[in-house]
């Protein structure tokens, strides 16, 4: 700058607040670079193998995968590719797909799927519903924490507790009947346990706190500014939900009706519980169930529930494909 | 439909407040904004001015005071109704819609008819000069056009007031210059008013016809960009504009103004409020210059190189620190007697701020 045998940094501009910088020229010196670290292995030639791997994303850090990915092969590969094996071996000898075949043939089994989705779709569908309302109000609350952890209570709870709370609540004797044919609603105790209608109430309870949740991240996800501009061009409430904060919830609400459905698809306690599981809830996982335990026919079982992931996976592929139609990129926009 | 034309006389801001818990974010704000105003609401940040517009716009309730269009008090109605263009820090574009649809968002609320919305959009376009990037969608943008789509989406529905919060903040130092001078155009071809917020004075003193200073909630001072660049009412306010040395002294008086000492030397100063006794002195760098016969010894600590100049930052025997400007070359370590241009050195009372 100025030739001078001892030129101070410069100057730090921009603080025009408070702040004198106080240089004291000849303290502050650059140190000279320092030389290249030693190169490992490699020759010297071009980068070691360690910088070179780390490039990839890959160092010491990458080994503590290996316990987990251990965790999945042993309690989730393994299984999954045995019952598999098992499904093409069935019991009694025979052609490879016999399993398949047999459920197929048999009404009392096929008809299981359509049973389990007569469940599962609509209680889905109702608890994303329902949540999407919910978590647009709680998005805008101070004490979302103290809420959100009323509602996992029912997740930790587990289905079978809340199970047989609905069964004596519900039950002809419950406070439900009893609040109903007292004020009159009702001349005789409805049923709402040990039928379809149980069910589907179990999986409302159990699975809205989970759909809620995921919904609320995915509500919380969207830029609030972006309703604010709606508004500030003229749309109302409902016009900037439907134009604007619904188009950017939808990949959002699609992976969330995945996850939910395939909890709901799954269902075996509470259709067993509060269903009738002989009839209209007779759900594919009973099916399941039946083969293994009552049955003893473990590779019926196996083919069996390689249909039910058979089924969701169907479901879900097509749900993400759905998902692929529409825009899906940031619910926000800015570079800053 | 938006309640209000363009065509309105005046925007009275009545004494509105905001308060947070017992935060006072804005406290007793008055100001009149006559049609096709340019109004740059200046201050650090935390003193109010963003919070002030979004009291404006709608989107913040007051909590005392009412704003007035004309003799309409607005302050009660949500932010659809109110019928003002924003233009938000972060941009706020709709990303899932294309350009042309962000834009053409407002005139379909208002229920325009479908070719009248198509010919205003190409129009806001053309105005912005992004015609060719109708169909991309947000993310495809570049930050300045990203900054343009949201200008041109707030002005086609031709609101009498169209608010800007900052909206250059997240735009590198070249593109930020051009965006002010296009946002200076726009402004100028609607004839609408702007209130635009920023903490850059620099931007503040381009764009505004007026600039009203914020600090703590309050205004500190409002005035063309001449009055605040050349008299600004408080030490505070000087410092903010520029004022880069605000040097603790004491104030005599001396003929129509006041002399104050700095680095030993005595000035004739004007005095911005009265002084007597403890004051500030303020001027700027570049009205404190080396001279030959410069009255103020002091040893440069350290320069800049700013093209046609140099700044530098200088210490007397008294440890008074300086900013000032050379036209030579200045090196650290070097003796220098720096000079205040005349009528250059204002004078503040030493209780008012900084």
């Amino acid at each position: 700058m100025n030739g001078g045998p001892e030129t101070p940094p410069p100057l730090e501009g921009g603080d025009w607040g408070e702040g004198v910088v106080r240089l004291v020229p000849g303290t502050a010196r650059i140190n000279p670079s320092p030389p290249p670290p030693p190169s490992r292995g490699g020759g010297g030639s071009g980068p070691s193998l360690r910088v070179r791997l780390r490039n990839r994303g890959l160092d010491g850090v990458t080994l503590l995968v290996l316990p987990g990915a251990l965790f999945v092969v042993a309690l989730f590969v393994y299984p999954f590719l045995y019952g598999l094996v098992l499904s093409f071996r069935p019991k009694d000898g025979g052609w490879f797909l016999a399993n398949y075949a047999t459920f197929f043939a048999d009404p009392f089994l096929y008809d299981t799927i359509g049973k389990t989705l007569a469940i599962a779709v609509p209680a889905t569908l109702l608890n994303v519903a329902l949540s999407v309302p919910v978590a647009m109000r709680v998005r805008l609350m101070r004490r979302q924490r103290l809420l959100t952890t009323i509602l996992v209570i029912p997740i930790t709870l587990g289905t079978v507790l809340v199970a047989e709370g609905l069964l004596t609540y519900l039950g002809p004797r419950g406070w439900v009947n009893r609040v109903l044919i007292e004020f009159g609603l009702s001349a005789h105790p409805i049923r709402l346990v040990h039928n379809y209608w149980g069910v589907m109430l179990s999986l409302l309870i159990s699975g809205f706190p989970f759909t809620f949740l995921l919904t609320l991240s995915y509500v919380t996800g969207i830029d609030p500014s972006l309703e604010n501009a709606g508004a500030m061009l003229g749309a109302r409430a409902a016009e900037r939900f439907r134009r604007i904060l619904l188009p950017l919830l939808v990949p959002g609400l699609a992976i969330t009706l995945a996850l939910s459905f395939v909890q709901a698809f799954s269902v075996f306690p509470s259709a067993v519980l509060l269903g009738a599981p002989a009839g209209p809830t007779r759900v594919i996982s009973i099916a399941a169930y039946t083969a293994a335990f009552e049955q003893y026919d473990y590779p019926l079982a196996s083919a069996i529930a390689m249909i039910m992931a058979g089924v969701q996976v169907l479901i879900v592929v097509a749900l993400l494909a759905a998902r692929g139609l529409v825009f899906r990129g940031p619910a926000s926009t800015g570079k800053g | 439909m938006a309640i209000s034309s363009r065509d309105f006389r005046s925007l009275r801001l009545d004494a509105i407040g905001r308060e947070f818990g017992n935060l006072h974010a804005l406290r007793g704000v008055s100001l009149t904004v006559q049609r096709g105003e340019f109004i740059a609401l200046l201050g650090p940040s935390g003193c109010g001015k963003s919070t002030a517009l979004n009291c404006l716009a709608g989107l913040l309730p007051l909590t005392s005071g009412g704003i007035w269009l004309d003799e309409r008090r607005i302050d009660t109605l949500a932010p659809e109704d109110r019928g003002f263009g924003m233009v938000f820090q972060n941009y706020a574009l709709f990303p899932h819609m294309t350009v042309r649809k962000n834009v053409g968002f407002g005139l379909t609320t208002h229920r325009v008819p479908k070719p009248e919305i198509a010919r205003r959009v190409e129009e806001a376009l053309a105005l912005v000069r992004l015609t060719a990037q109708g169909d991309k969608l947000p993310g495809q943008l570049s930050g300045g056009q990203q900054q343009r789509v949201a200008i041109a989406r707030a002005i086609v529905v031709e609101p009498p007031l169209v608010l800007m919060d900052e909206p250059l903040s997240n735009l590198d130092a070249k593109l930020r210059l051009e965006m002010r001078a296009e946002i200076r155009r726009i402004h100028l071809m609607l004839g609408c008013s702007t209130i635009y917020v920023t903490h850059d004075q620099d931007e503040a003193l381009s764009l505004a016809d007026r600039i009203v200073v914020l600090r703590d909630g309050e205004v500190r001072q409002i005035g063309t960009p001449e009055d605040l660049y050349a008299r600004p009412s408080h030490a505070d306010v000087a410092e903010f504009m520029g004022y880069r040395n605000l040097v603790r002294t004491t104030a005599e008086p001396a003929g129509n103004g006041v002399a104050v000492t700095i680095g030993g030397a005595r000035f004739p100063a004007t005095p911005m409020e009265p002084v007597s006794g403890p004051a500030i002195a303020a001027i700027r760098p570049d009205d404190l210059s080396p001279a030959a016969d410069g009255t103020i010894p002091a040893v440069v600590e350290a320069a800049e190189y700013r093209g046609r100049d140099f700044y530098g930052f200088a210490r007397t025997a008294d440890g008074t620190e300086l900013y000032f400007r050379s036209e030579q070359r200045v090196a650290a370590g070097e003796a220098v007697r720096l000079e205040p241009a005349p009528g250059r050195v204002l004078a503040y009372g030493a209780r008012s701020g900084a």
